[in-house]
C-alpha cells in the first residue's frame, strides 16, 4: 500500500531532544506544513531517540534519509522550502561528521549483535541465510588449525569476559597442550549485576557461539564443547538447546563436519548463579560437580582444566565475534578499534541514564559519546557524577574521564576495568559511600569462602562502610578502610578477592571528600544515605497537642501544652513514631 | 532439507531459502507477505511483547492482512519496549518502539494498511557489519 504522505518528518521524542526544543515541534512543523499546503502529502510525527543526543534537536526526512540537527522552530520554512519544495538539502544543519573509528556517522557498530534483532533465534534457516556456518566451512576447508589460530591472533580479539587476555594466544596454548582429549568451554555465567550482554546475544544469536565453538574446537584439537550457562537464563538454555539440536540435525556439528574428520559435540553444563563460578577454575570445579571454589593458577585451564585436560575457556562475547572475524578477515577487525584494543565492545547500560539498554560501540569511543549520544544524557538532565565499569570489580570513571576513549587500557589506567561490559550511570543525588557499600554486599554474599581475606576481610569492610553510612563512622575507619582493602586485595586467592575492594578505593580516590563529610560533618552531600536525616517540628504547623510526645518511645519530644514542641536528637532514635502520630503534618525530615 | 555434508550443500540450502523468502515476501513474489518481526528476548517479554505478538497473530489474519510474524532476539533499545519492525514488500524495515497494544493497533490501521508512518518510530541507530 503507498501511502498518501510522501514524506514524513521524524521528530525525536528523546527526552534530551525534546528539551533542547521546548517548544512542540510536531505541532508547528504540521502548522507550517499547512500553511504551504503540504498537508496532505507531508506529514511530522515523533520518533524514537536518534543516539545523537548532544546535536538535537533533531529530525530526520523520510525517505530521504536526511539528518537535521540542532534544529529550531525558525529552521522549520529552510526546510520545506529548500528540502520539501526544491529538494535541496539544508546543508547547514546537517551534522555528518563521520566517526573515524568506525568509519559511519553512526556512533554504534554491530559486529557482536549483527543477527540480534534479525533472525529467529529458534530458526536454523534464518541464521544460515545469513552467512551462518560460513565461517565454520572456510576454516575446516580451507584453513588448518594454525591458521585459523593465527587469523584470530592477528585480528586482536581479547577475551571479553573480563581478563582481556588475546583470544589468539589462548588457542595457541592450549592447541600446544598435548592430552587425548580437550574441552571448549564457553563461560555464559554473567554475574555480574545489572549486566546481560552475553543473555541477548544467547537469546537472540545462539549459532553464532555454537559456530565459534565449533571452530575453536577444530583449531586447538577439541572435539567437546560445553556451555557453562546459569540456570536463571531460562529463555537463553531453550534457545540453546533448540539451537544445538538444529544444528545436529544439519549436520553442522556432529560426526564428519563438512565432510572432514572433524567430529564436534556440544552440551550445557548449569550453574547455580553464584558470582565466583564466572571465575574460570572455579567454574570448571563446578563442572566437575564439586564446590564453585577457585584453584590456585598455574596450572592454567588451557594446560590442566575440566578433568584434567586442557581447557579453552571463552567468554559468550568473545565467541560472538569469531565467525564475524572469519567470514571478514582478521585485516578488518583489527581496524576497528583502538592500538590495543580492537573490534567493538557491548554495554548493558543502567541507572540514571535516558537510554538504558544494550548498546555496541568501537573500542575508543568516548565515555561522553556513550552517555550523552547513545544514552541520551542522564535523567531529569541531573549532573552526571560517575560510571561503574567492571561491576563489582571495577571501578569509577568520573567527569574528568568523560573524554576518555575506552578501551582495556584506558580505563584500567583510568582506575577501573573493562570488565564483562555493565555500565552503570550515576547522578549527583547516589552517594559514593553507599555505592561501595551496595558492591561490598554483593561480594560478601558472593564470596565462596575458601580463603581468609576474601571471607573475613569483605564482611569486615562492609561493616565500616554500613558504620559509615550510618553516621557512625570516625576517620580511623577511612584510614582502616584503605589499609584493609589493600591487604585483601593482595592476599585474597582469586580474582573475586583481588578485586572485590576496588569500589572502595576508586570511590576514595576520587570522592575522598563525600566519605570525609560522611565522617567529620555528619553530612551525606548527596543526601542519599537517610541516617543523617534528622526529625524536626515545624513552628507553622505545630499546635501543641502533645501527640507525638506522649507516643514517643524514647521521651525525646518537649513541649507545653499548645506551644511548640521540640525534638531533642541526642535521645531521638528516629524511629519515625512521631511523624507518623501527628494529625497536622508538623513533624518532617532534613 | 537434507543434512549438510559439503560446503555446497551449505550453499545450496542457502539459495534455497533466499529464493523461498524472496518468493514470500518481495513485491513480484506469489505471496508479497509482510515481514514482521517482534523483540522476544527476555527484556522484551517482560514488557507484554508476547501479548502484542500474540494480538497481531490473531488479528492480522481477521483484518485481511498477509504476513509472517516472527520472533527475535534483543534489538537493543530496552527502553523502548516492546519493539517491531516491519518490512513492507520490498522496502526498508521500520522500527517502532513502545508497542503496546493500543499501539499495535494503529500500526496495522495506518502503517501496515496505508503505509503511514505513525508516532514511535526508532531510526536505525547502528552501523551494522555484514
Ligand atoms: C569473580 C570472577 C567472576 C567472573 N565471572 C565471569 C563471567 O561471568 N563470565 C565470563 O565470561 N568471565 C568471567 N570471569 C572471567 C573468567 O575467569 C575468564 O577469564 C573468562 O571466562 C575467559 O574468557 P575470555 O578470555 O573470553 O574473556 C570472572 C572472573 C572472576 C575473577
Ligand atoms: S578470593 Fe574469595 S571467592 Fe576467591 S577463593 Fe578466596 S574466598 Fe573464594
Ligand atoms: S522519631 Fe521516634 S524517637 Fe525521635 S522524636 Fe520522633 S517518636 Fe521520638
Ligand atoms: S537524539 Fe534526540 S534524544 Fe537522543
Amino acid at each position: 500500500m503507498s501511502s498518501k504522505y510522501k514524506k514524513s518528518l521524524l521528530v525525536c521524542n528523546g527526552s534530551s531532544c525534546q528539551k533542547a526544543m521546548n517548544i512542540d515541534l510536531v505541532q508547528h512543523i504540521n502548522d507550517k506544513l499547512k500553511e504551504y499546503g503540504l498537508d496532505n502529502e507531508i506529514n511530522a510525527i515523533l520518533s524514537v531517540c536518534f543516539n545523537k543526543c548532544s546535536i538535537g534537536p533533531n529530525i530526520i526526512v523520510h525517505p530521504d534519509n536526511v539528518e537535521y540537527s540542532t534544529v529550531t522552530k525558525d529552521d522549520i520554512d529552510d526546510i520545506i522550502i529548500e528540502h520539501l519544495l526544491n529538494n535541496r538539502i539544508v546543508d547547514r544543519l546537517v551534522y555528518n561528521e563521520i566517526n573515524e573509528i568506525s568509519g559511519t556517522s553512526k556512533k554504534q557498530y554491530r559486529i557482536v549483535l549483527r543477527n540480534c534483532g534479525f533472525i529467529d533465534p529458534e530458526n536454523i534457516e534464518d541464521y544460515i541465510e545469513l552467512k551462518g556456518y560460513d565461517a565454520l566451512a572456510k576454516c575446516l576447508t580451507e584453513y588448518t588449525p594454525v591458521e585459523t589460530i593465527q587469523e584470530i591472533i592477528k585480528s586482536g580479539l581479547r577475551g571479553r569476559g573480563g581478563g582481556g587476555f588475546s583470544t589468539g594466544l589462548k588457542w595457541e596454548i592450549t592447541s600446544k597442550s598435548e592430552a587425548d582429549q580437550k574441552y571448549v568451554v564457553c563461560n555464559a555465567d554473567e554475574g555480574d549485576p545489572g549486566a546481560f550482554m552475553d543473555r541477548s546475544v544467547l537469546e537472540g544469536d545462539p549459532h553464532s557461539v555454537i559456530e565459534a565453538m565449533a571452530i575453536c574446537g577444530y583449531a586447538i584439537g577439541a572435539n567437546k564443547g560445553i556451555v557453562y550457562i546459569r540456570a536463571e537464563y531460562p529463555l537463553a538454555i531453550k534457545r540453546l538447546k533448540i539451537a544445538i539440536d538444529q544444528a545436529r540435525e544439519y549436520g553442522l556439528i556432529g560426526k564428519k563436519i563438512f565432510g572432514t574428520d572433524f567430529n564436534f559435540e556440544i552440551e550445557l553444563k548449569y550453574g547455580a548463579g553464584a558470582f565466583v563460578c564466572g571465575e574460570e577454575t572455579a567454574l570448571i570445579q563446578s563442572m566437575e560437580g564439586l564446590r564453585g571454589e577457585p584453584t590456585l593458577k598455574p596450572p592454567f585451564p588451557s594446560v590442566s582444566g575440566y578433568l584434567g585436560k586442557p581447557t579453552n575457556v571463552n567468554n559468550v562475547e568473545t565467541f560472538a565475534n569469531i565467525p564475524a572475524i572469519i567470514n571478514k578477515g582478521s585485516e578488518w577487525f583489527s581496524s576497528i578499534g583502538t592500538e590495543k584494543s580492537k573490534g567493538t565492545k557491548v554495554f548493558a547500560l543502567a541507572g540514571k541514564i535516558n537510554n538504558v539498554g544494550l548498546i555496541e560501540v568501537p573500542m575508543g569511543t568516548t565515555l561522553r559519546e556513550v552517555i550523552y549520544d547513545i544514552g541520551g544524557g542522564i535523567v531529569n538532565d541531573k549532573k552526571f557524577k560517575a560510571a561503574q565499569t567492571g561491576g563489582p570489580s571495577g571501578g569509577c570513571l568520573t567527569e574528568k574521564d568523560l573524554d576518555l576513549p575506552i578501551d582495556f587500557d584506558s580505563l584500567s589506567a583510568a582506575g577501573s576495568m573493562m570488565g564483562s561490559g555493565g555500565m552503570i550511570i550515576m547522578d549527583e543525588d547516589d552517594c559514593m559511600v553507599a555505592m561501595a557499600r551496595f558492591y561490598l554486599e554483593f561480594t560478601v554474599e558472593e564470596s565462596c569462602g575458601k580463603c581468609a581475606p576474601c571471607r573475613i576481610g569483605n564482611k569486615r569492610l562492609h561493616e565500616m562502610l554500613i558504620k559509615l553510612c550510618d553516621d557512625k563512622g570516625t576517620l580511623e575507619d577511612i584510614d582502616l578502610l584503605r589499609n584493609l582493602s589493600v591487604v585483601v586485595k593482595d592476599t585474597s586467592l582469586c580474582g573475586l578477592g583481588q578485586t572485590s575492594p576496588n569500589p572502595i578505593l576508586s570511590t576514595m580516590k576520587n570522592f575522598y571528600d563525600e566519605y570525609h563529610a560522611h565522617v567529620v560533618d555528619h553530612k551525606c552531600p548527596s543526601g542519599q544515605c537517610t541516617s543523617f536525616l534528622k526529625y524536626y517540628i515545624d513552628r507553622e504547623h505545630c499546635i501543641g497537642c502533645l501527640v507525638c510526645a506522649r507516643n514517643c518511645p524514647t521521651n525525646a519530644i518537649f513541649g507545653e501544652k499548645k506551644k511548640l514542641h521540640i525534638i531533642n536528637h541526642e535521645i531521638c532514635i528516629k524511629c519515625g513514631i512521631c511523624m507518623d502520630k501527628c494529625k497536622f503534618d508538623a513533624v518532617y525530615l532534613n | 532439507m537434507g543434512i549438510v555434508k559439503t560446503v555446497e550443500d551449505l550453499n545450496k540450502i542457502r539459495n534455497s531459502i533466499k529464493e523461498k523468502n524472496k518468493k514470500l515476501f518481495s513485491k513480484n513474489g506469489n505471496a508479497k507477505l509482510i515481514d514482521i518481526k517482534i523483540g522476544m528476548a527476555t527484556c522484551g517479554i517482560a514488557s507484554g511483547a508476547k501479548g502484542v505478538m500474540d494480538f497481531l497473530i490473531e488479528e492480522l489474519p481477521k483484518r485481511n492482512i498477509n504476513a509472517k510474524v516472527k520472533q527475535t532476539g534483543c534489538m537493543g533499545y530496552c527502553y523502548a519496549e516492546p519493539t517491531i519492525a516491519i518490512t513492507l514488500p520490498n522496502q526498508n524495515p521500520i522500527v517502532f518502539g513502545y508497542v503496546d497494544l493500543k499501539k499495535a493497533d494503529e500500526i496495522i490501521e495506518k502503517f501496515i494498511k496505508k503505509g503511514e508512518l505513525v508516532d514511535g518510530i526508532i531510526p536505525i541507530n547502528y552501523e551494522l557489519a555484514t
